[in-house]
């Protein structure tokens, strides 16, 4: 977290862009800008701006945009609603669905059903979001007018009417990293399926699926927790770009705008709580670990 | 090439040679999938460097009286909203895709391997290297690609620069990853001990040893490129609109995609088509280069 810290103040502190002259517009004088920059504290030397910048973080206080005044803190809790429930249900129908798929074709492999899916996980990988929203959009909701073609219905409106206008992000945002699990998931069930304790299993007259779901995925789960876990990058990433084409008001378009206006305070706490969620997350992943497979000890 | 490679070379040289038939039928045959990856990468590359003569008009003229029309015979895939016809700027926005995918590729690959092979071999270096990556990779790389961009302003150098820097940190686990293993390798021994220097040992023996993963993530890291090229021009931080991009394209269609569903529609195929040619090469040539890993996947 301490170098993702230096790595994005240093990022957005070395870019030419002075915000300083930015918020004072085309008519400002030299001093105005001058002025407006002493205000921002961009005057002193770079290592005090970031000993005062870390310092403001621990208390908590991510700063202030530079656009709207507005604190950077309060503006990410206006935001972090639809982000939170469109990254939490995707990681739900993903990991709902890609898992048993990727079971699937392990247990049929080398048989169309294995081949399909396969032929998917691929396809899936090579849509890029946007492309894939922009489908699920023109025949969901615009020729069969099913769900919502936009937007966002916060959650105190009810769940359900939330759940339709976030379905279709969730699908469009998911398909990769179900194409991923799903692959995984398959290769690593293929590997443990052909260890002797299955076919042990096997001979003492268990049901096919008890062997597979009872017996070999849990010792096939590592790997598949792993890429839930670096997955997450992506996930994140594909929020920001999900955000858009959906018209969800969320931390994605948050941190768009604040890009297109060189809002330096957004950006930066933007990417370092979302490299926190996915330091924490990680975590997590490690601890689950420990459940998943009794040996592994820290 | 060292001797330990040079022996394990050895009894597969006859093998090869012994598959079946040869030829370009046989290899279809057998990699039936990699065939139509590059069968498709070629026809893509065909058609933009061929765009001049594929009966396009200029990609970037406005023409105010021909906006928003849906696709026909004059206008294939539609125009857009200032009249520019999406048939020609898609043809030509394929070289900008293509040509960042390879260069990214390259460069990503270039990069990482020289820092991985440091970071690899010298303990010292690999502290701080490891530490540093780690942080990047910890950066979702649209984050850290759109936040390079703003730095850099939008131009087609920095467009290459803001996608190649999130991917190094991958190059250089691989990389790293490989040479942590080898460096124990007796063969590395010997070579020390007959008085090779650092730079002799990390190129000679260590370097060619990690070309064949090495070139499956670089078709991995190509397709990514394309992707998250065509996200920055959609997102408006890409390649500056005027030049045609894919995603320069789909951006320009955003606002009218109710309307206007072609604008999308069209560069979104061509898109997706390449980035699945080039996944499809990146699976048949992992399948290739390491068949202990070809039998799981």
């Amino acid at each position: 977290m301490g170098v993702v810290a230096v790595i994005v103040f240093l990022l957005l502190h070395l870019a030419p862009g002075d915000p300083a002259a930015l918020i004072a517009g085309d008519f400002a004088t030299a001093e105005d800008i001058a002025r407006i920059g002493k205000q921002l504290g961009l005057d002193r030397p770079l290592h005090i701006q970031f000993v005062a910048w870390v310092g403001q973080i621990l208390r908590g206080d991510l700063g202030t945009s530079i656009f709207s005044h507005l604190p950077v803190t309060r503006l990410i809790h206006q935001r972090v609603e639809p982000t939170v429930v469109l990254s939490v249900t995707t990681l739900v129908i993903a990991v709902v669905l890609a898992v048993p798929i990727g079971v699937l074709a392990a247990w049929r492999a080398r048989s169309w059903v294995d081949r399909l899916v396969m032929a998917l996980a691929v396809c899936g990988l090579s849509i890029p979001v946007f492309v894939l929203g922009y489908l699920l959009i023109y025949l969901f909701a615009i020729q069969l007018g099913w769900l919502p073609v936009q937007g966002y219905v916060s959650l105190t409106e009810g769940v359900w009417p939330c759940l339709r206008s976030i379905l279709l992000p969730s699908l469009a945002l998911g398909s990769i990293y179900m194409a991923l699990i799903a692959r995984i998931t398959r290769a690593s069930l293929l590997e443990v399926l052909e260890e002797d304790y299955v076919r042990t299993a096997h001979a003492k007259g268990l049901s096919a699926l008890t062997v597979v779901v009872g017996h070999a995925l849990r010792n096939a789960s590592i790997p598949i927790v792993t890429i839930i876990g670096v997955g997450l990058t992506l996930l994140i990433g594909g929020v920001v770009i999900t955000e858009s084409v959906f018209a969800i008001p969320g931390i994605g378009r948050l941190t768009v705008d604040a890009i297109l206006r060189r809002d330096y305070p957004i950006i930066q706490a933007v990417i370092l709580l979302s490299s926190g969620v996915y330091v924490l997350v990680n975590l997590v992943i490690d601890l689950v670990y420990t459940v998943l497979d009794p040996r592994i000890r820290y | 090439m060292s001797e330990a490679v040079a022996v394990a070379e050895g009894p597969a040289a006859p093998r090869a040679g012994g598959r079946g038939p040869r030829g370009p039928m046989a290899f279809v045959r057998r990699h039936p999938t990699v065939a139509l990856g590059l069968a498709l990468i070629a026809v893509m590359a065909a058609l933009s460097t061929l765009a001049p003569h594929l009966g396009t008009v200029d990609p970037i003229r406005f023409s105010p009286a021909q906006r928003m029309r849906p696709p026909s015979d004059r206008f294939w895939f539609g125009t857009d909203s200032f009249g520019r016809d999406v048939y020609s700027r898609t043809m030509y926005g394929g070289r900008i895709s293509l040509i960042i995918g390879f260069s990214v590729a390259l460069l990503a690959t270039t990069a990482g391997l020289a820092i991985g092979l440091v970071a690899g071999y010298l303990r010292t270096a690999d502290a701080i290297l490891m530490r540093l990556m780690d942080g990047l990779m910890a950066i979702p790389s649209i984050l850290l690609a759109i936040a390079i961009i703003a730095i850099t302003r939008a131009s087609v150098r920095g467009v290459l620069l803001a996608i190649t820097v999130p991917e190094i940190p991958r190059v250089v686990r691989l990389v790293r990853g490989v040479v942590l293993t080898l460096r124990e390798q007796p063969y590395v021994e010997a070579t020390r001990a007959l008085g090779s220097g650092i730079p002799r040992i990390l190129v000679r023996h260590l370097l060619p040893n990690t070309l064949a993963p090495l070139t499956v993530q670089a078709t991995y890291i190509c397709a990514v490129a394309i992707l998250i090229e065509a996200a920055l021009g959609f997102l408006g931080a890409g390649t500056p609109p005027e030049i045609p991009s894919w995603g320069n394209i789909m951006a320009e269609g955003r606002t009218n995609f109710q309307v206007g569903p072609w604008m999308i529609l069209f560069p979104g195929t061509f898109l997706a088509v390449v980035v699945l040619a080039v996944n499809l090469v990146g699976d048949g040539l992992r399948d290739l280069l390491d068949p202990r890993f070809a039998r799981r996947l």
